[in-house]
């Protein structure tokens, strides 16, 4: 390990051409790049087919058969004509291949014109028509929703949500933990253990007198609602807590012979030194928050209080599904997601060796 | 300055007592030394004094008030540890400043006080550096420093320079005593390190299984151990302890047969014919002589030439490891016959139970 960190970073080109000896191919080289391919498109295949798709108009995402790549029809703007006119690529009788623009088109026979000829006109069947299409972003899928559906406010009730309920997360599951670790009682370990039985409970259990609880505390259609039954995570505690009894015990005592108060103690000695652990959650956490949708759905009943996954579902009509602006709206809420893993990719692998969970 | 004394202390984890009833005082401005091989519980009756561990029963005074009830950060003490546990995520003036910040100083004193303290200990020019980026000895002072900066009742010290190599040991108890000899104030000293003990105490308290086995000056514990295992114990190399039988002598007088070896004594009250006793004598109270004169006749089995003194390590004739000390160089090898005579005026008895019957024989 120790030549590995002396040695020059390598190059992207190296890596991915990297071999087991320094000769030829070894067959098992060529297993490993099959398999690792096959595992990039399993799980980048979907991601680039959205982000791709979301670009689409909505008669290009109905196409059959579907394109790759969202594209458009090129049309021409002809003198006479108040509208552009749609460009295709014609066989004509006579064998030969022309660019015409169509004027019209009655049955399955269209009229044509060349764009730089307006005057002469063709009649030819539209079976001998070809579209002329170039890659087009249907951007409107981004701003009409953005505009329109109010999906800003969505957007920004997912921020408070997710930021206010990361930091209450954080500040009572470190507390927790703190007790439970820091402090030695009989019966530690037993509620230790009562904590993370709690995980056995799925939320669909506990769906009902959840609801019960908030609509009796007036929070239905207020975004506490969302924010505070999810606080404490029995996952949170327990990760924040096992890191915390790593940190050396002579700590906390010359701390306490500093003159500081439990509280000092707290937040002044122990949170600084469990700052990877809480890294980690506070990662988690917004992972959590951001793509929470169930419990949203339920208790947010008013447009003005969805967050985004709950906007997103409202897309979804029991009549018409529109699905350019759900695939538009899925990217904006990934990117978020995205980000925090590009950035913070290297904690969460820590968090997820040291508990085991993701 | 401050008096610390302790009241038939115990200690129990559980059903198992560790400290069995210990009656201490540490005089104002006294340097007391807690040592004592691992486990005889020196540290906890450190951690007791610190608050840091409650007593299971008896008392703790400070400055005549029972502090038993008094929470460790009430209690006016200052602590180094042995890990310094310097707080990583500080940088050292942080580290210093800690304590005072929280006792709500104003911003001003405390700077001042820091960097008086540093300038004491020299580090003024590693304030801004995070303890990871120090060296061990400059750790150890920064640690030093916390707990002087705060101005404490008293100093606890629990093996501060156990994790440091032998040469920074040796500068930094030098260090230390003239830290003493300057700031004054009690301080207590946890070390498992006779030599420490030696250097650097007012007083020794020697604790074997959670006992006190002797209480008294550095000298006196050197030249009047009051048993066996203090006589052991203080004193580098270890005093030669010697078990024999005590038989009456043809003179009159008593002979200790060790083996194959007489020791021949005169009349001593405690010691009877037919004792089984402990003859201790330190390895420099032993000096080489002839054939007539020698109470002891064995064989080198290995020899330090370390050229300003020599020791020889030597068995036979029923004793094994016997040290000898002797000033400047001699030609002596493996193999080679020795013939020792031992001091009685500094020669030590020890009864069946371990404790002192004479310590010197005049």
């Amino acid at each position: 390990m120790m030549s590995d960190s002396a040695e020059q970073p390598r190059s992207v080109g190296r890596l991915i051409t990297a071999k087991r000896g320094r000769s030829k191919l070894h067959w098992s080289d060529v297993f490993s790049y099959v398999y690792l391919g096959l595992g990039v498109l399993l799980m980048f295949a979907p991601v680039v087919w959205l982000a791709l798709s979301s670009f689409k108009t909505p008669a290009g995402l109905l196409e059959f058969p579907p394109t790759l790549l969202p594209l458009g029809q090129i049309s021409v703007e002809v003198p006479g004509y108040d509208d552009p006119l749609l460009m295709f690529s014609t066989t004509m009788e006579d064998g030969s291949v022309r660019e015409l623009a169509q004027v019209r088109r009655i049955g399955i026979v269209a009229t044509m014109l060349d764009p730089n000829d307006p005057d002469q006109t063709f009649s030819v069947p539209i079976t001998q028509n070809e579209p002329i299409r170039e890659v087009r972003m249907a951007w409107e899928n981004y701003s009409g929703p953005l505009e329109r559906f109010n999906f800003m406010s969505y957007l920004w009730n997912s921020v408070i949500v997710t930021t206010a309920a990361t930091i209450v997360t954080l500040l009572i599951n470190s507390m927790a933990a703190y007790g439970l670790s820091i402090y030695e009682f009989r019966g530690r370990n037993a509620i230790m253990l009562f904590v993370i039985g709690t995980l056995m409970i799925p939320i669909t259990v506990i769906l009902v007198p959840m609801y019960l609880v908030v609509t009796s505390m007036g929070m239905v259609n207020s975004l506490w609602a969302v924010i505070l039954p999810g606080a404490a995570t029995p996952t949170g505690v327990f990760l924040l807590r096992q890191y915390m009894l790593t940190i050396p015990k002579d700590l906390i005592e010359a701390a306490r012979m500093d003159k500081a108060s439990e509280w000092q103690i707290y937040w002044r000695v122990v949170m600084p030194l469990a700052l990877p652990a809480i890294a980690v959650l506070a990662i988690f956490s917004i992972m959590w928050r951001w793509n929470e949708f169930l419990w949203p759905l339920i208790v947010l009943s008013r447009s003005e209080v969805y967050t985004l996954q709950v906007g997103l579902n409202a897309f979804q009509g029991e009549l018409n599904v529109q699905w350019h602006y759900i695939l538009a709206m899925t990217v904006v809420t990934l990117i978020p997601v995205v980000l925090v893993f590009a950035f913070l990719q290297k904690f969460i692998t820590t968090g997820i060796a040291s508990s085991g969970m993701k | 300055m401050t008096e610390i004394r302790l009241k038939q202390v115990r200690k129990a984890y559980g059903d198992v007592e560790v400290i069995h009833g210990i009656d201490l005082v540490a005089e104002s401005g006294e340097f007391v030394v807690f040592v004592g091989p691992s486990g005889c519980g020196k540290s906890t009756l450190l951690r007791i004094i610190a608050g840091l561990e409650e007593v299971t029963s008896g008392e703790v005074e400070i400055d005549g008030v029972v502090v038993n009830d008094i929470a460790a950060s009430d209690r006016g003490l200052a602590m180094v540890f042995q890990s310094y546990a310097l707080y990583p995520h500080m940088s050292v003036y942080k580290n210093m400043a800690f304590g005072l910040e929280n006792t709500k100083m104003p911003k001003a004193e405390i700077n001042q006080q820091v960097r008086d303290a540093a300038a004491l200990l020299q580090i003024t020019e590693l304030l801004d550096r995070r303890p990871k980026a120090l060296s061990g000895g400059q750790r150890q002072r920064v640690a030093i420093g916390r707990a002087i900066v705060r101005n404490p009742k008293a100093f606890l010290f629990d093996e501060p320079l156990s994790n440091l190599d032998a040469e920074l040991r040796v500068t930094m108890r030098k260090e230390l005593a003239a830290l003493h000899a300057k700031i004054g104030g009690t301080m207590i000293y946890v070390t498992h390190d006779q030599t420490e003990a030696m250097t650097l105490a007012d007083k020794i308290v020697v604790l074997q299984g959670g006992n006190v086995e002797q209480i008294g000056k550095p000298l006196d514990l050197y030249n009047t151990p009051s048993n066996a295992f203090v006589a052991g114990f203080i004193g580098s190399p270890r005093m030669n302890l010697l078990s024999a039988q005590a038989e009456r002598s043809e003179q009159g007088g008593i002979d200790l047969v060790s083996g194959t070896h007489r020791i021949a004594l005169p009349e001593l009250a405690g010691i009877a014919p037919g004792d089984k006793v402990t003859c201790g004598i330190r390895p420099e109270h032993i000096t080489i002589t002839h054939q007539d004169s020698a109470d002891l006749t064995v064989t080198v089995e290995f020899a330090e030439q370390l050229g300003g003194e020599t020791y020889l390590y030597c068995s036979g004739g029923g004793v094994a490891d016997l040290t000898v000390h002797h000033m400047g160089q001699l030609n002596k090898q493996k193999g080679d016959t020795l013939h020792l005579a031992l001091d009685r005026s500094q020669m030590h008895v020890f009864g069946a139970d371990g404790a002192a019957i004479v310590n010197g024989i005049y």
